[in-house]
């Protein structure tokens, strides 16, 4: 076949085109040419003020994951109940993801983060540093909900004792303990241990307790279920000062004790329990055996209620059992004098809630209104629902990791990445010269804009680096770098069809522009996908890839093109030293096809 | 800029050039040997699939650790009751891996090894992985596979046309096939790490892809108002125009995944960064052969079946048999020009129309251009 000698033809065409499609544009090749410092300018001042936030936030580290940092990370796949497949949606998962995030943190660690993934996995990464076996459990089990009747319950702080009488309004019983707290006063004249000598106070719980048992366990059905009211009454009362005792003592404000609080007492048993107020305080309490539990809860929701004004509320549907055995303790609850009118609602041990009672409320459902914003109301009734959710989980995947090696891994991570770029740069160096100062300082740049947007995407939205996220930055050098050399190797092929470089840097832009955007959109749709569509490890590759693509087209639209325009007006680069990367000589230009444009040069710069 | 620039220019005049369309043939042949070959290791060997696509767990101990392997592994063996794979890393640790259990045992056989190894078990690294989480990694980036090859093919097919993203799904699947089998008949241990890294080549082959396809769809804008080329001569030159570039990316692309290959694999002897890079660094090497020598070849076939570009074809071979008849000089006229049938006037006149004689010889020591 004969070979296509493209060379005349080549150098003439694109050159009548020049002519014909610049005039026309002019306006707009100008404007594009004739202010490169001001997207210069522009990333500069971006690398700068993200630089400035990095610091301002104080997360000057990109939030490390599981397998550089150390620790345990847990992926949970929700099974559905058989038949209900339709049960797992982002309602069920978003409530399933709060109670897990109540429950690790209720172990005591600050910076456990609980995520969905995909469709149907919850993943859990818990820093190092907790007991992983101990998460595990938490975090694998059921959540269990109860209905359970108040006995007693005060503002437990370091002292812990305040006045637990309730406020008579329609506000929820919480307020009075914060009355409390602001009047510390109240403290001394209302007894402040119940338990160690016996006030009236404490006589009071100690019967309600005793009182309390009995029916419930007979209301029950169930006399041998609980040793507790089965027994005689004296030994009612034995337990019953045994837990006066251990309520004395409970520091709800320890974290720890916190989350061992309610262990092992079974839901027909009174027990102890700590919940936060409205105030934001611990408060404890003594809570009679459950009455009610979460699977009788059919539904539950926050709603803005209008009509009465009470803001925001939680409505509750009972099931029809559940119905009955709600109405059953609200009849008696209704009878009390507070707190012994209030119910808790307890969640894994934990009170979420303690509305007071008026009346019995028989109609199958409830009404729990007090100081609700939209976002309480919200986490009250996922709660709630939490009981009624046909999901449960299994544990898919658990890896620990112990610091040292997250370590290691971190080092060997950033070894990999500097030996990557450091052979990148000496390629580019030996085949571009002069011209890869520009795709070395775009490669810092970029670097620089990844590095900031990852320490602030931290905290943001919870981007945390692991390994694959490392590697993906790693991969993407190429992938920027590649971007470089789809706009130097159009430059060349303007020099060499005898073009001087200030016209050739112009007109190699908008053929190599669209390449770029053609081909990062393809690479970014990968990672897009990637990152909807799959779980675990592969999402921060994903993540990263598609992070670094973004910023790819950026860098080269704001810094590589006008840096390299600036760079065409230099005597260095214009003249095509012999270092610049961009010798017309070397690079094969037709030294008589030079000559001719010289002549016509001014007429091009004026053009630019 | 030495031999590669030159070599750069000369590609770009077209005045050497490997005519990758004419001998597609032969790359058709050899791609689907080794596409049979991939596909016959995978039928046979099977891919050594990792702990992850089984269940079971792995341990790593810390370092400078006294057990030797082989007491290691009689311990795992012992405390789990199936069989165990111990091996020593690159930084004097071992890396413990039992295959087939559940999650609720691992936590024992860990307890256990700990006291058997004599190390603190908080000190032991655990990768516990239930049965069904390898399968569910691999579902969904199957999953992710189809919606992006879906995605993709209707993107090229918009922005080039049905026929580039027909080619460039085939070269996708091509790249794909052989990375797989290698990793079947080489018996690389397949992780989720090696998903990810399989995945990724997704993206970068199309990329490649792309990026010849975007120069061929600029060159051949107004190929049916000449008659001096058919699509396959345009279509050789986008790929030998483009190949200075399609090497300079293999190569950029491939340095840091070397290097992560060689720190992962040499420093930390196994691990995420070994199993992402080695099949990227398979995956890259597939995908820029088949960007070249699959891809756009195959284009050019499917192009040459349309009725326009029969037609081309047709009076561009008689041209060239009118030509060959008459001879002589007025066929270099001829070749000049006319591939650019509308350029009647050139941009510049004088010394560019006199020597004619220059852009003639194709067969010209390269030398003369100096």
């Amino acid at each position: 076949m004969s070979w296509p000698p493209v060379r005349r033809s080549g150098a003439r065409r694109p050159e009548r085109e020049y002519e014909k499609v610049a005039t026309p544009k002019k306006g707009r090749n100008a404007s594009a040419q004739s202010k490169p410092g001001r997207s210069l300018a522009l990333i500069l001042i971006a690398i700068a003020a993200l630089t400035g936030g990095m610091f301002a936030s104080g997360h000057t580290k990109p939030r490390l994951g599981i397998d550089l940092a150390g620790g345990t990370s847990i992926t949970l796949r929700a099974v559905p109940e058989a038949g209900n497949e339709s049960a797992i949606n982002k309602t069920n998962m978003d409530t399933a993801v709060s109670i897990m995030e109540r429950r690790v943190n209720g172990l005591g660690v600050s910076e456990a983060e609980v995520q969905t993934q995909g469709r149907d996995n919850i993943v859990v990464n818990i820093p190092k540093g907790t007991n992983s076996e101990q998460a595990r459990k938490q975090v694998g089990t059921t959540a269990k909900l109860y209905f359970r009747p108040v006995i007693a319950t005060e503002v437990a702080g370091g002292k812990g004792a305040a006045n637990p009488s309730p406020s008579p309004t329609g506000k929820p019983s919480d307020q009075p303990s914060g009355k409390a707290s602001d009047k510390p006063e109240a403290t001394d004249k209302n007894s402040a241990s119940p338990s160690a000598t016996p006030t009236t106070q404490g006589r009071a719980v100690t019967d309600a307790l005793k009182a309390d048992a009995t029916p419930s366990a007979s209301a029950s059905d169930k006399p041998g279920s609980s040793p507790s009211p089965s027994g005689s009454g004296d030994t009612a009362e034995a337990d019953a000062n045994a837990l006066q005792a251990k309520y004395a003592a409970l520091d709800c404000t320890n974290a720890k004790i916190r989350s061992t609080v309610g262990d092992g007492v079974k839901a027909s048993q009174p027990t102890l329990a700590c919940g936060k107020n409205a105030q934001g305080q611990w408060q404890k309490y003594i809570l009679g055996p459950a009455e009610v539990d979460g699977t009788d809860v059919d539904k539950a929701q926050a709603v803005l209620n209008t009509q009465t004004g009470a803001g925001w509320t939680v409505t509750m549907d009972f099931t029809d059992a559940g119905a009955k055995k709600f109405a059953d303790i609200t009849g008696k609850l209704a009878q009390n004098q507070s707190p012994q009118n209030q119910f808790a609602i307890v969640l894994d041990g934990d009170v979420v809630s303690d509305p007071y009672v008026r009346q019995a409320l028989t109609g199958g459902n409830a009404e729990i209104s007090g100081n609700f914003n939209q976002q309480s109301a919200q986490d009250l009734s996922n709660m709630l629902s939490y009981g009624a959710l046909p999901l449960t989980f299994k544990v898919d995947s658990m890896t620990t990791v112990t610091a040292a090696l997250g370590g290691d891994q971190l080092q060997a991570g950033l070894i990999a990445g500097a030996i990557g770029l450091a052979l990148v740069v000496i390629y580019l160096l030996a085949y571009y010269r002069g011209l890869s100062f520009v795709a070395i300082l775009s490669l810092l740049v970029s670097a620089a804009l990844t590095y900031t947007l990852m320490a602030l995407l931290g905290p943001a939205i919870g981007f945390a680096l692991n390994l694959p996220a490392v590697c993906g930055a790693i991969v993407a050098i190429g992938i920027t770098a590649d971007s470089f050399i789809v706009y130097f190797e159009r430059v060349r092929d303007e020099i060499r069809e005898g073009r001087t470089l200030r016209p050739a840097v112009e007109r190699a832009w908008p053929r190599a522009r669209r390449t770029i955007l053609v081909s990062d959109f393809v690479s970014f749709l990968a990672a897009a996908v990637l990152f909807i569509v799959t779980v675990g490890k592969v999402r921060g590759f994903a993540f990263t890839l598609g992070l670094t693509t973004l910023l790819d087209v950026v860098v080269v639209f704001l810094f590589t093109k006008p840096l390299l325009t600036l760079l065409a007006r230099r005597p260095f680069f214009a003249n095509g030293h012999k270092w610049s990367g961009l010798d017309p000589k070397s690079l094969g230009a037709q030294p008589p096809l030079r000559r001719t444009r010289r002549p016509s040069a001014p007429v091009e710069t004026k053009e630019a | 800029m030495s031999k590669l620039g030159n070599l750069g220019a000369r590609l770009h005049r077209g005045e050497i050039g490997y005519d990758f369309v004419k001998n597609r043939k032969i790359w058709y042949g050899l791609s689907i040997l080794i596409t049979i070959v991939a596909i016959a290791g995978l039928a046979v060997r099977g891919l050594n699939m990792g702990i992850e696509f089984q269940g079971g767990a792995v341990f790593t101990t810390p370092k400078n650790i006294s057990v030797s392997v082989s007491q290691a592994e009689e311990y795992a063996e012992a405390a789990s009751g199936h069989d165990a794979i111990v091996q020593k890393l690159g930084d004097g640790s071992l890396r413990i891996q039992v295959a087939g259990i559940e999650t609720d045992q691992a936590n024992q056989i860990k307890g256990q090894l700990s006291e058997d190894l004599k190390v603190d078990s908080e000190q032991i690294n655990a990768e516990l992985v239930g049965p069904s989480w390898g399968e569910q990694i691999a579902n969904k980036a199957w999953q992710g596979l189809g919606i992006f090859m879906v995605l993709v093919v209707i993107y090229l097919a918009i922005a080039f046309e049905w026929r580039m993203a027909l080619a460039a799904f085939v070269a996708l699947i091509h790249d794909i096939t052989i990375t797989v089998g290698i990793y079947a008949l080489v018996g690389f241990e397949v992780t989720p790490g090696t998903v990810i890294g399989l995945l990724t080549i997704l993206g970068y082959s199309l990329y490649d892809t792309v990026v010849v396809f975007d120069s061929l769809k600029e060159q051949t804008k107004d190929l049916t108002k000449q008659t001096r080329w058919t699509y396959s001569d345009v279509a050789n030159r986008s790929i030998n125009s483009t190949l200075v570039r399609s090497i300079n990316t293999t190569v950029v692309a491939l340095l840091p995944v070397a290097g992560l290959l060689f720190i992962g694999g040499g420093v930390l002897g196994a691990g995420m960064l070994n199993d992402i890079s080695l099949s990227l660094f398979v995956g890259l090497a597939a995908g820029a052969y088949s960007s070249i020598f699959i891809a756009t070849p195959l284009v050019a076939d499917l192009k040459e079946r349309e009725p326009a570009m029969k037609a081309l074809k047709k009076r561009v071979l008689a041209k060239r048999a009118q030509s060959a008849a008459q001879g002589g000089t007025e066929v270099h006229d001829e070749e000049t020009y006319a591939d650019e049938p509308e350029d009647a006037a050139p941009a510049v006149v004088g010394p560019r129309n006199q020597p004619a004689s220059r852009s003639r010889g194709r067969g010209r020591p390269s030398g003369k251009r100096r």
